[in-house]
């Protein structure tokens, strides 16, 4: 196998994306993704089983259009990587059977991989970042590991993860070895806070998109909504830290906006939804990105890399950038299509895990629907 | 012919199947030569493609040589009917060997069909087959005495089912109710799956007349839970 730079296809099916991706070392060759979403919009929400049966009529297709755009043949694979969790424990299981029925047929190793960590390796193949992130001496950067090649690009960073499906801050020390979270939703996903409140203000699926765009027409500050798990007694001091410091919840905030609406409807008012897609939207990049750049400061950690749909926020973009710059953090924040779930980020790690040296997983292994990240592969 | 045969309508099985032409006067027969099966209906994601790359030497080098791969479509519970096609459907890309579905009751059927030339007492007429669809519900269909499919697959209450003998897990688990429906539940199949093998063989006895089987898109029969949701409740 070529450890160097080796060629490797990955295959995402976590939640409603299936994506298929091919990578040359960091270079990306193919990222392939068939979207279920449109079948979802009806019912405002991903629905599981809808999505496992998209993924298995979306599979073999996506896979071959993924060999045809990069221009390679299944024999010239180094190795397969798929994602085993976290996720929708029926969606995961479609992918790692193709997966495992892929690595046997075609005679390759298979890589169970963790898809928290996979968002973070996308940020390998974004050529626009590589030359900001590899090698810059800022006394606690990103540093080269020292084996060159690529390798450990990625070392010493801080993940901001913000999807319809997790929200949480990672420290990466080495995205093939040590990788550990030190925040996360306690409840509901950012995105999905986003999709439930969109469907209280009558606005489409998914509802990202549709109050990111309505929030530029309205005041942020017109209404306080609760900022979560951001009293004292959930986050402590930086001496002795709170049980939820760097955690998030959304479940209270999307009570109080339901509470709002109701409140206008109940005086016979017609709800202002422009200020108040505004302020929710606010109440939540503000907790999200605060609580980022604290995680970041306290740990020794000076580039903050961006991942999940979530990325796409334009308010999330600025708020982050602003916070970070404010205090000296480098932010990074790949391209859209890498950012979204896709199979070039789990064949990113997979390539990272070949080039580590590190054993495949086997074709034994059950997904796991709540997969650790602290298991960047399954062993 | 050798085909590799794949069901996880209800267990996960595999199996390879070679059939032998017919020839100086004796009739085309097909046989076993390899199979895989768990006993459990909850780890075909874990043991189900290991279990088909034991019916190898080299899979990868041996694949391809196969003239068809027939995979159950069902109908079964969700997730686990979906490895196998999965699996399925990515050997028959990878190797470029065909791939056909046959629908997984039909197999038991099968089974009940050879037990039945042995057994005169086993049945003699009109049978039906039942697994277990969870929910309190059997998937289920009605065959005749050489085992074609006369009606279904249906999923309903075992207390729906015409009466008669009823072969298969599902008649075991819903025994009571069937027998005060007037069906009758022999033992010998009270607790039988549809396997890999039994499907293999009879895909095999279909296509050796030159039968056409079934595309592998899986047999739910049941929508998904999902509803849409009606409009939300004004506070006025
Ligand atoms: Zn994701």
């Amino acid at each position: 196998m070529n450890r160097t730079e080796p060629l490797i296809l990955g295959i995402e099916s976590s939640c409603d994306e299936t994506g298929v991706g091919i990578v040359r070392g960091t270079q990306l060759l193919a990222n392939v993704v068939s979207s279920s979403m449109e079948e979802h919009i009806r019912f405002g929400g991903v629905i599981p089983e809808i999505a496992s049966r998209a993924h298995l009529d979306a599979m073999v297709p996506t896979l071959r259009a993924a060999l045809d755009a990069a221009g390679v043949s299944l024999a010239e694979i180094d190795a397969i990587a798929v994602t085993s969790g976290p996720g929708l424990a029926g969606a995961l299981m479609v992918g790692v059977c193709a997966a495992k029925a892929l690595a046997v047929a075609a005679g390759k190793p298979l890589y169970a991989i963790n898809h928290l960590v996979a968002h973070v390796g996308a940020a390998l193949l974004d050529e626009s970042l590589g030359a900001v992130s590899v090698g810059e001496d800022d006394g606690g950067g990103p540093q080269e590991v020292g084996d060159g090649g690529g390798l450990g690009r990625l070392a010493n960073i801080g993940a901001l993860l913000v999807s319809g499906g997790h929200t949480e801050i990672l420290r990466v020390g080495s995205i093939a070895e040590d990788v550990e979270m030190l925040g996360s939703t306690i409840d509901d996903a950012a995105g999905e806070a986003f999709d439930k409140v969109a469907r209280l203000l009558g606005l489409n699926y998914p509802g990202g998109p549709a109050i990111d765009a309505l929030a530029k027409t309205g005041n942020p500050r017109a209404i306080k909504f609760p900022r979560g798990l951001t009293v004292p007694k959930y986050m402590g001091t930086p001496a002795e830290p709170g049980p939820h410091r760097y955690d998030f919840s959304f479940s209270g905030l999307k009570t109080a906006v339901a509470r709002c609406v109701e409140l206008f409807e109940a005086q016979g008012q017609q709800p202002p939804v422009a200020d108040i897609a505004a302020s929710f939207q606010e109440a939540v990049l503000d907790v999200i990105t605060a609580k980022a750049v604290l995680a970041c400061r306290e740990n020794g950690i000076t580039t903050l890399l961006l991942g999940g749909g979530v990325a796409a926020n334009s308010r999330l973009r600025e708020l982050a950038d602003q916070r970070t710059r404010a205090v000296g953090i480098r932010l990074l924040v790949p391209r859209l299509s890498l950012c979204t779930d896709n199979g070039a980020m789990v064949a990113a790690l997979g390539a990272q895990l070949v080039m580590r040296g590190i054993l495949p997983s086997g074709i034994a292994f059950a997904p796991d629907s709540s997969m650790p990240v602290s298991s960047i592969s399954l062993r | 012919m050798l085909i590799l045969s794949i069901d996880t309508s209800a267990i996960a099985s595999a199996a390879l199947i070679r059939t032998v032409p017919a020839s100086y006067g004796a009739k085309a027969s097909a046989a076993v030569v390899g199979s895989f099966a768990t006993e459990d209906t909850r780890s075909h994601a874990e043991v189900l493609v290991p279990g088909i790359e034991s019916l190898f030497g080299d899979a990868a080098v041996e694949g391809p040589a196969l003239d068809a791969i027939v995979v159950g479509v069902g109908p079964g519970p969700f997730t686990g009917l979906r490895s196998g096609i999965a699996a399925a459907r990515m050997l028959s890309f990878v190797w470029e060997v065909p791939l056909h579905g046959v629908m997984s009751l039909d197999a038991l059927a099968w089974d009940v069909c050879g037990a039945a030339s042995r057994d005169r007492n086993l049945m003699g007429g009109e049978f039906l087959i039942a697994t277990d669809a969870r929910r309190k519900e059997v998937y289920w269909a009605r065959y005749s005495p050489g085992a074609t499919l006369l009606e279904g697959p249906h999923v309903g209450p075992a207390a729906e089912l015409p009466a008669l003998p009823v072969f298969g897990a599902g008649a075991g688990l819903y025994r009571d109710e069937l027998l005060a429906r007037g069906c009758t539940v022999p033992d010998a199949f009270a607790d039988a799956q549809p396997t890999a093998a039994a499907l293999g063989l009879r895909a095999a006895a279909l296509l050796v007349c030159g039968d056409r089987l079934l595309p592998s898109a899986p047999l739910y029969l049941r929508e998904s839970d999902a509803k849409v949701p009606g409009p939300r409740k004004r506070a006025l």
